[in-house]
This record gives C-alpha cells, sequence and structure tokens, in this order.
C-alpha cells in the first residue's frame, strides 16, 4: 500500500496497515544514523518548519535530526521568538509559513486540536508533535517500534500505562495504536488521572500497580506533570511515588523480561526509581534513538503524499 | 394554513388589512390590492424565537438588530426576545431605552426584549425589575449566567411573577461545568479536551425548579439539552409545578459525534450531548415536556471562532435554519405532527413570554411565514443573512425553504 495522508495528526484515525508502513519504513530509515555519514537526499530542497507553542527540547530536536538526515532545511519557530505573542492566530502563523514554501510544518501547541485545525487551512503537510491532551503519534509510534524491535511483535501483548492518563496525550496516541495492532492495553493511574470513558477507547483501567505490572509485557510509564494541575486533590509527588512509583522490588514480581519504556524527561523517584530507569528492563535511550527513524518515516512518507497530491493536481 | 391557536389545518385564504389579519375562510373573492399565491406551501403564524443574542447595543461586529431581524425574516421569524447580555446589559431602564431606539430605527419585524435579572448580570444585586417592566421587556434572564444565590434567586422569581413577566433561567452551576468545552465523557477524553458534565446543568435546572414550586411561580428553563433535564422538568410538570422549557435545533439534530474535527461551529454552551440525550430531547419534544424550539442564535466573527477549539466563543447562529432543522429532523423523520412543530416554534414561545403572537386568528397582527414544506438547500455561508456566519449546519442539507416572511402585513423577506 502507498502512504496517501499530507498530514499526521493522530492514530486514532490511521488504520493497522498505515500504521505498519510507518514502523516498517522507520525500520528502512533506522540503519543511516549508523552510518559514518548520517544522511540520505530523500527530502533534499523540501522545508521543514518546527512550530512549536509549548516548550519541548527532545520532541523538536528529534525531528530536527530527523529531518536533517533526510537532508531537509529546517526551520524552528518557538513561541518566543515569533509573531504569536503580539496576537497572530495559529492559522495566519501557518498561511505565512505556507507563503514561505515550506513543505512540513511540525507543530507543538497546548490547545487540543490545533494540529487538525491547521491542516484544515493548509495545503501543505502538517505533522502533530502533541497537541494538547489530544494526540501525540509520532511517541506512540515510536514507543511501538521499540517494543516490536524488542519483543518482536505487538500482536497479543499485555502493555499498562501508568501515569497521568487525563492529561495525556502520548496515552491516547498509544491507547489507538496498540489497540489497532492487536495489544491488549490497561491503564493504571489514582481515581482522579483516569479520564470518563477511557474503556471505549479499548483500554482496561486499574487502580492497583501491582494489577498493572501482573502479566504485562511491557510498562509504559507516563512522566507526571505536577505543574500542569493546580488541584487539590492532585497526589502529591512522594504519595505517587509510594502508590504508583516502578521500583525494582515492584518488577521483580513482574515477568521477567518486560520491557520499560518513559517518554521522558523522567521525574526520577517519583515515576520510577533511578534503579529501574537504568535497570535492564529499561529501554528509555532505544527510544530517543528510535524516535528519529520514526520521525524520519513519518517525514517522508507525508512529503511523498503531498508531492504525488501535485501531481495529480498537475496532470 | 396551519393555526395551532385554533386548530386550523386546511386549504384556505386570509385576508390582510391594515397590518391585521381580518378574514380566514375558504376562497375569499373580495378584491385585494396584492396576492400572495401560496398554493403548495403551508403557510403558518411568523415564528417566536424566544432566545436570540442581537448583540446591540455593544457588539456590533457581530450582529446588530438591522442584520439579526433580517436574518430572522431568512428563517420565517418574525418575533424575537433580545437577551440581556450585551454592552450595556439590559439591567436599567435607560439601556432598555436605548434598545428601544435602535429597535424602533434598524428592526425588520418584532424585537422583545429581555431584562437582566440582576445588575450588569453579575449575579450579585437584582436590578430593578419594576423598572425594567414599565420600561417595556417581558421576561428576564442573566442567560449566559445562572443566579447561583438561592435567597436572591427566590426573590426574582416573585417579583416577575408579580409583575406578570416570564423568567428564563440559564441553568447552569458553573462550579460544576469545570471550565470545559465539550460534552463530559467519552468524547471529552477522546478529543483531550475538558469536559462539562450533565450535573452542571440538571442540578441548576432541579434548583430553579424547586424555588419555583416554592414560591409557587411560573418559570421557564432555556436552551435544555440532556436526558436528565428533561427528565426533571417532566416530573415536576406532573406534579403541577408550572415549569416551561426550550430547546435548541442542535440538540436534536447534532450529537457530540460532530465534534470529532475540533470544529468550533459546534461549540456552544451547553455542549452538544451524547446521542441517548439527542433522544431524550426528541422524546420530550413529543411528549409535550419541551415546549419551544428556540435558536439561541450567538453569532461571533470568524475572529473568535477560526482559532483554537477551546480558546473559541461557545455559541452558534441558527435564526434561519431552526424552521428548517426542525422540518429535517422532527417533521421528515415522523416525530412530530406539523401542528406541533409550528406550535413550538410560534404559539408556545408566545404564550410563555405572554405577547399576543403565533396566531393566525382574525384581529391578530398580520405576522405570517409561507413555507416551500418539500424545497431542500444546503446551507452555505454566503447565504446566510447573519453577520455571522459560525453555524453547525453548514454544508448540511436541510429541507424546507421559506417563501414569504410578512410582519404586519409587510413582506419583510421574499424568497
Amino acid at each position: 500500500m502507498a502512504w496517501q495522508k499530507k498530514d499526521l495528526l493522530g492514530l486514532e484515525e490511521l488504520t493497522r496497515e498505515e500504521i505498519e508502513l510507518i514502523l516498517n519504513t522507520a525500520d528502512s530509515f533506522k540503519e543511516i544514523s549508523t552510518r559514518e555519514i548520517k544522511k540520505v537526499p530523500a527530502l533534499r530542497g523540501k522545508t521543514v518548519v518546527n512550530l512549536f507553542y509549548e516548550p519541548s527540547t527532545r520532541t523538536r530536536v528529534s525531528f530536527e535530526v530527523a529531518a536533517k538526515r533526510l537532508s531537509a532545511d529546517v526551520i524552528n519557530i518557538a513561541t518566543e521568538t515569533s509573531s504569536v505573542k503580539k496576537g497572530e492566530t495559529l492559522i495566519d502563523t501557518g498561511t505565512n509559513i505556507q507563503a514561505l514554501k515550506a513543505d512540513i510544518i511540525v507543530v507543538r501547541h497546548n490547545s487540543s486540536g490545533a494540529a487538525a485545525m491547521l491542516a484544515r487551512h493548509l495545503a501543505i503537510s502538517v505533522v502533530n508533535a502533541g497537541d494538547g491532551w489530544h494526540e501525540h503519534p509520532t511517541q506512540a509510534l515510536l514507543d511501538i517500534f521499540t517494543l516490536k524491535e524488542k519483543l518482536g511483535k505487538i500482536e497479543g501483548l499485555n502493555v499498562s500505562i501508568v501515569g497521568d492518563i487525563a492529561h495525556s496525550r502520548v496515552a491516547r496516541s498509544n491507547i489507538w495504536g496498540l489497540t489497532k495492532l492487536g495489544a491488549k492495553v490497561t491503564v493504571c493511574a489514582p481515581k482522579i488521572l483516569i479520564p470518563a470513558g477511557i474503556e471505549e477507547m479499548g483500554a482496561r483501567v486499574t487502580y492497583d500497580i501491582d494489577e498493572a505490572l501482573k502479566g504485562a509485557d511491557a510498562l509504559n510509564v507516563l512522566r507526571m506533570q505536577f505543574e500542569r494541575d493546580e488541584s487539590a486533590a492532585f497526589p502529591k509527588q512522594l504519595e505517587y511515588f509510594k502508590n504508583f512509583g516502578i521500583t525494582g522490588e515492584r518488577l521483580a514480581k513482574a515477568k521477567k523480561n518486560i520491557v520499560v519504556m518513559h517518554p521522558g524527561p523522567i521525574n526520577r523517584g517519583i515515576e520510577m526509581s533511578s534503579e529501574v530507569a537504568d535497570g535492564a528492563n529499561s529501554v528509555i535511550l532505544e527510544q530517543v534513538t528510535n524516535g528519529i527513524a520514526v520521525r524520519m518515516a513519518v517525514l517522508f512518507l507525508v512529503a511523498q503524499a503531498a508531492e504525488s497530491k501535485k501531481d495529480e493536481n498537475t496532470h | 394554513m396551519i393555526d395551532p391557536a385554533n386548530n386550523l389545518d386546511e386549504v384556505c385564504d386570509i385576508l390582510i388589512d391594515n397590518g391585521k389579519i381580518s378574514k380566514v375562510a375558504k376562497n375569499i373573492r373580495n378584491g385585494a390590492d396584492e396576492t400572495i399565491d401560496a398554493g403548495g406551501k403551508i403557510v403558518m403564524p411568523g415564528l417566536v424565537d424566544m432566545h436570540v443574542h442581537l448583540r446591540e447595543p455593544g457588539r456590533e461586529d457581530k450582529e446588530t438588530v438591522a442584520t439579526g431581524t433580517y436574518a430572522a425574516a431568512h428563517g420565517g421569524v418574525v418575533s424575537v426576545l433580545a437577551m440581556p447580555n450585551t454592552a450595556p446589559a439590559m439591567d436599567c431602564e435607560d439601556s432598555v431605552a436605548l434598545l428601544k431606539e435602535i429597535i424602533k430605527k434598524d428592526a425588520k419585524n418584532n424585537v422583545f426584549i429581555c431584562g437582566a435579572i440582576t445588575r450588569e448580570r453579575l449575579g450579585k444585586e437584582l436590578a430593578d425589575i419594576a423598572k425594567l417592566k414599565n420600561a417595556g421587556v417581558v421576561a428576564l434572564s442573566d442567560d449566559g449566567a445562572s443566579v447561583d444565590d438561592d435567597a436572591l434567586m427566590l426573590e426574582a422569581l416573585k417579583q416577575a411573577a408579580n409583575l406578570g413577566i416570564a423568567m428564563i433561567c440559564h441553568s447552569e452551576d458553573k462550579s460544576l461545568s469545570n471550565a470545559g468545552v465539550v460534552n463530559a465523557g467519552f468524547t471529552a477524553t477522546r478529543l483531550g479536551l475538558r469536559g462539562i458534565s450533565k450535573e452542571s446543568e440538571y442540578k441548576r435546572v432541579e434548583r430553579d425548579i424547586r424555588l419555583a414550586e416554592q414560591a409557587g411561580v411560573k418559570v421557564h428553563i432555556a436552551h435544555v439539552s440532556c436526558k436528565e433535564s428533561v427528565e426533571i422538568i417532566r416530573e415536576a410538570k406532573k406534579r403541577g409545578v408550572s415549569v416551561t422549557c426550550e430547546t435548541a435545533p442542535h440538540y436534536f439534530a447534532l450529537n457530540e459525534e460532530a465534534l470529532l474535527n475540533y470544529d468550533p461551529n459546534m461549540k456552544m454552551n451547553p455542549p452538544l450531548r451524547s446521542k441517548a440525550d439527542v433522544e431524550a430531547v426528541k422524546k420530550g419534544l413529543i411528549d409535550g415536556t419541551v415546549d419551544a424550539i428556540a435558536s439561541d442564535h450567538a453569532p461571533h466573527t470568524e475572529n473568535e471562532k477560526e482559532i483554537e477549539f477551546d480558546r473559541a466563543e461557545f455559541g452558534v447562529v441558527g435564526l434561519e435554519t431552526e424552521l428548517a432543522a426542525g422540518i429535517s429532523e422532527l417533521i421528515d423523520t415522523g416525530l412530530l405532527e406539523w401542528r406541533e412543530l409550528v406550535k413550538k416554534l410560534s404559539l408556545n414561545p408566545a404564550k410563555i413570554l405572554g405577547v399576543n403572537k403565533g396566531t393566525l386568528s382574525v384581529g391578530a397582527d398580520a405576522d405570517i411565514a409561507i413555507v416551500d414544506p418539500d424545497k431542500e438547500w444546503i446551507v452555505v455561508k454566503k447565504e446566510l443573512l447573519s453577520k455571522s456566519k459560525n453555524s453547525p449546519f453548514l454544508g448540511r442539507k436541510l429541507k424546507g425553504s421559506v417563501g414569504y416572511t410578512i410582519c404586519a402585513g409587510k413582506i419583510v423577506y421574499k424568497g
């Protein structure tokens, strides 16, 4: 099959085949980063704009590295340096970037749906690098890629996602992606951090961390964003670690080869102990490496789709 | 011709003289100066929309009395109730007088004024309700907000009843709506947006009814959107409380799934609810629990709507689509009889407001809509006459098109 979409907005709207296509494309790109000269000309002459409305280092850098390894030109726009502060609307910013003849906008925004809105108004490609609590598709794709690399398959795996599910775009994208590929997903958090109706997305819910660990083939531990919710009911950090933190002791009761993931940056001693973060089951740094291949695949596929759409229009 | 006030649903002629209906009969022969052939069309009382934000004075960039009433005429609406959340708010005689002057100058049809319950609609201090009544308001509401204080609300209900003006409740407990933007539950979770719980609506509906019951007075609940509200109102009616309510077309024509593309034109308060809620609203319309259909016409500029979903304004326009949405969703589906739909769009709201409208009785003002019930049309921005185009029905095909709108014998819109 060929990739048809000019945008990547989320995993909810993708089919299993489309997800597999991205993963397979990423697989073929992974080797490039191990070469002496880590560059291929696939996107030579293309311009990728990283439009980040939220502070982010790792995702932006990962997209930048991915674009550069494909020989694209990269421009980074962060809110501090743009006209956003002067009150320019997202759509105006987008159409201006389009007028600069950029080819792909990679957008990170704190409003859910921002990437979808931009995509609706622009002819050029939009890649969602995280919108509010909604989706963070490339993060989930790199999680799934890493998992598949480690365990050989996704179908039939038990994957537990632990942490602030309510406010997590990483959780949502992972649930959509993993369930489409046939994994069983369990989410685990204090009650207040489990959003209503999450079961309808295909996830099982537990409030007990040991229950979440039992029988799990993989664990995806989310960053606790204590700064995000001012609510008094939000569990305190130490209390959270006590009840939900992943420790060596807890992990000892799980499957021996359980894969431990974290989208980063880690709060050591809150979501997991250093022992676990740096331990044999952790694939956290491999996730970072794989993020480049996955983002190369996404940039390549959307650029190709936009190109073939252009061809259709001229013929 | 359909005239629910006189139980009429038959083919006949209407003679208009001097702005009034002077005769209703078969084959009227005495020579009129002007004749409209309404063969094959439905002639009904001009609609009475009891929930309209005309935005003037204060936000003339969104809508004005002139454009809003023209949009109304396009939708077959001859009388509107202008909601008081203007700038200045309709909380004193001077503001009402100002609006009345604008209406006199610019209105294409009848505009009734809804006064504010509290000063500046802040819910702190009652407006001078007697003075508002003298200035000409026919109803009171802090629409957009609810009066949180029970004692203050009770006092307002009593005063309104004493003066014989309608009390319209925007029933929402904002402490429960959680700064939400869409219906709480699966849709909110899926979209990663804050949810507005149904409790925020129905708990306040419950309270507003309880206070009215306690005072033994009438109360009207605006924009009912969820199952529980319908059920609470149904029960209250059963036990004899003088409660009436309205819903808006979007609450029976659309559900929360319309939000999956983050279309800000699907954002309003209360929010689009679940399919089960839509069914309950329809059931309420069928069994008479829901008395009226009103648009909650809430124009906003593109600058306020075509932005990030969580930052976009709440509210949608509806004057020009309410009749067609009713025909498409309630008549075509066989849920309501024509007479019932017309009643909910004209006679019932007129009765709730205590205004002598919504009827084709001899002697009444000749406020008439002539509608082609079968004509289909697609809602497109450029054909909307409202100054704002934030319709949730854009791109949708609706059935039922207005041919003529007549206000006091004068043609104010011709399709």
